[in-house]
């Protein structure tokens, strides 16, 4: 099998200090090959989330090692995790987290913004990202005029507008309908196959985890077992 | 980078016009004051200082008598000038343009029946020059009428207006002190003095006329001198203090026998104190500008914690700090800047409007606009790095759950 493109050795993560102190982690072993579709279930409050911020740079182990693409990802600063995201992650949140008063289209732009794109190239992928979400039509609208479903669609034409490695997405059908749900899983199985995109998404419906490869299941902040399909 | 940051901080202000708009207010209003009572003060001071010196500014008036005040004035009257004193001026002082004695009396001038007491000055036509004071008809004196002490005379407004009432008073006579005398000229109009004298009471002839013919004396009673503006006013006030005081050989030890009154001293006194007030005015609007910016920064404060999940999801699609942290302190500037202009702009359209109807001129002041606006400016840096930093500064994971 190849290099894992994102390996946890023995994670932990403790929240709080002294008698208040928590560990929602202990010892989190896990492995992810490029191009895979993962589903990462468990409890609640077992420590998907928890994990899922870490693989996504926007926290910190407190001990154990991270490892992304072969570098040791605990061992950088705030502004090159930053730079990991900006260039290989894309997130999608099960609120949706558009920014308001603003346009799907300049939603889909601002990772571009950031990354400095160029203004006329910018409208032209962030358009391309909208289309492959079929939201074409509605590229003028606020997050207000839009459905759940179309913002979350917003969202996932955000997160791989940068044509990211892996996307990250925590629940992303949670506040959807079935219906809604299915568009969603079906769009993320269109990136991971036709994109390359390798998916690690939260869930915690059955119908959902089915669409992944990978299952990861989480309990009591270890992982508990990982089925293949 | 930097023009990221700019569209983003310009797509933000666009996206909250009332917020924005609120928190220009307090800069437009500070810029403004400080601008409109500025300016407006130094129209005041400019008009103050163009009323006096229409009454004579460079010129210098030399009088004898003695300062009062401690050591001063010992009860002795002090000489007064002789006409070698004028021509000492005239020749060892550079820098006056016109230099010339004026010998005082008193007397009525009568034509008719009508009899009026006035100030018979006799002088050359130097004091026209010294006084830069016009004809408004007929001519000055003609070099042998000053030599021979003509008895011809230039009359004042208030002489004509009493003794000349609807005829042409040029080429008439008059009695004035006894004496019989034809009017070759006429002043213009001045009005009231500095001390609320009415300056056109007067009577102007060759001062010899007057010396021989009325005070019987060489007696100068006081000596006008022109200065030009291109020389140093203190310079030759002190040249000429020096020149007399050896004339009239006052060792070290005794005070000044004679004043030298300088109108260009009383208009600077003057302006100098609508100056203090001016900048007083403009302080206090100084502090209104300071509170605007705090403001600014209680507006942006707010907007971080109204932001917090805005903030969050910049961090997470991968904004670093430093470029949220620039966003908000390019906004704040933006926004300080933009309430700068508006309020120089207000402030000088009020200023343009104002001035007329308060019968000032309207001075635009460039280093009180420039500096109002780098203040403003400045304020923007100041105060919204504050929140700029603590926008930066959120856990991404927490601004994402925060609401
Ligand atoms: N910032 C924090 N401070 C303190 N405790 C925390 C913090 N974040 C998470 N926890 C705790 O860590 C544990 C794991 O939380 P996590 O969010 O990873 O759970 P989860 O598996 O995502 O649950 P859910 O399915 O409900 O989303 C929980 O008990 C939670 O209370
Ligand atoms: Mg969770």
């Amino acid at each position: 099998m190849a290099e894992p493109l994102i390996a946890l050795r023995g994670v932990t993560k403790t929240f709080g200090e002294g008698d208040a102190a928590f560990q929602a982690l202990r010892g989190v072993d896990l492995e992810v090959t490029q191009g895979d579709f993962v589903a990462v279930m468990g409890a609640s409050g077992s420590g998907k989330s928890t994990t899922m911020n870490i693989l996504g740079c926007l926290d910190t182990p407190s001990s154990g090692s991270f490892i992304f693409k072969g570098g040791h990802v605990e061992q950088l600063d705030v502004d090159q995790r930053a730079m990991l995201r900006r260039r290989y992650l894309g997130f999608v949140f099960q609120g949706f987290n558009l920014l308001a008063r603003t346009s799907a289209l300049e939603n889909v732009e601002l990772p571009l913004l950031y990354r400095g794109e160029a203004p006329q190239n910018r409208h032209k992928i962030a358009m391309t990202a909208l289309d492959r979400v079929g939201l074409v039509p509605w590229a003028d609208h606020t997050p207000a005029q839009l459905s759940g479903g179309q913002q979350q669609r917003v969202a996932i034409a955000r997160a791989i507008v940068t044509e990211p490695d892996i996307l990250l997405a925590d629940e992303p059908t949670g506040n959807l309908d079935s219906e809604r749900s299915v568009e969603i899983m079906e769009l993320l199985t269109q990136f991971n196959t036709d994109l390359g995109i390798t998916i690690l998404m939260v869930t915690h419906e059955a119908e959902m985890a089915a669409y992944a490869r990978t299952i990861i299941r989480f309990k009591d902040g270890v992982v508990e077992a990982v089925e293949r399909r | 980078m930097l023009q990221t940051t700019f569209v983003l901080a310009f797509r933000e202000i666009r996206r909250h016009i009332l917020r924005s708009f609120l928190t220009l207010l307090g800069i437009v209003i500070g810029v403004f004051s400080v601008i409109t009572m500025v300016t407006l003060g130094n129209g005041a001071t400019e008009a103050i200082r163009t009323s006096i010196a229409s009454l004579g500014s460079d010129v210098l008036q030399i009088r004898p008598g003695q300062n009062a005040g401690p050591g001063g004035g010992n009860g002795e009257v002090p000489p007064p000038f002789d006409p070698a004193d004028v021509e000492a001026i005239r020749e060892q002082i550079s820098g006056v343009t016109a230099v010339t004695g004026l010998a005082q009396t008193q007397g009525s001038a009568i034509r008719n029946a009508q009899n009026w007491s006035t100030t018979i000055s006799g002088t050359t036509n130097g004091y026209f020059i010294a006084q830069k004071w016009a004809l408004s008809k007929g001519r000055q004196f003609s070099p042998g009428e000053e030599q021979a002490g003509k008895s011809v005379c230039v009359i004042g407004q208030t002489i004509v207006d009493n003794l000349f009432k609807g005829i042409d008073p040029v080429g008439q006579n008059f009695r004035i002190k006894g004496i019989s005398c034809s009017v070759v000229g006429v002043l213009e109009a001045r009005g009231q003095g500095n001390f609320g004298n009415d300056q056109d009471d007067t009577v102007i002839m060759p001062i010899k006329a007057v010396q021989r013919q009325m005070t019987g004396n060489q007696d100068i009673r006081a000596i006008m001198v022109g200065l030009n503006p291109e020389y140093d006013a203190a310079t030759i006030r002190k040249s000429i203090t020096g020149l007399l005081r050896e004339r009239r050989g006052l060792g070290s030890d005794k005070a000044d026998d004679f004043n030298v009154l300088d109108a260009k001293q009383i208009s600077d006194t003057v302006s100098g104190t609508v100056n203090i007030l001016t900048m007083l005015v403009g302080g206090v609007a100084g502090v209104s500008l300071l509170v605007g910016g705090i403001g600014i920064m209680n507006i942006m404060l707010v907007s971080v914690t109204e932001r917090t999940r805005e903030i969050g999801i910049r961090l997470a699609i991968g904004a670093l700090s430093h470029e949220v942290l620039l966003q908000f302190l390019v906004e704040a500037i933006v926004l300080s800047c933009l309430g700068g202009i508006t309020g120089m702009v207000l402030a000088l359209m009020a200023c343009v409007i104002a001035a007329p109807l308060m019968g000032l001129p309207f001075l635009f002041d460039v280093q009180i606009n420039a500096l109002s606006f780098l203040f403003s400016a400045q304020i923007g840096v100041v105060f919204g790095y504050f929140p700029a930093r603590r926008a930066a500064r959120l856990n991404p994971i927490e601004a994402l759950r925060y609401d």
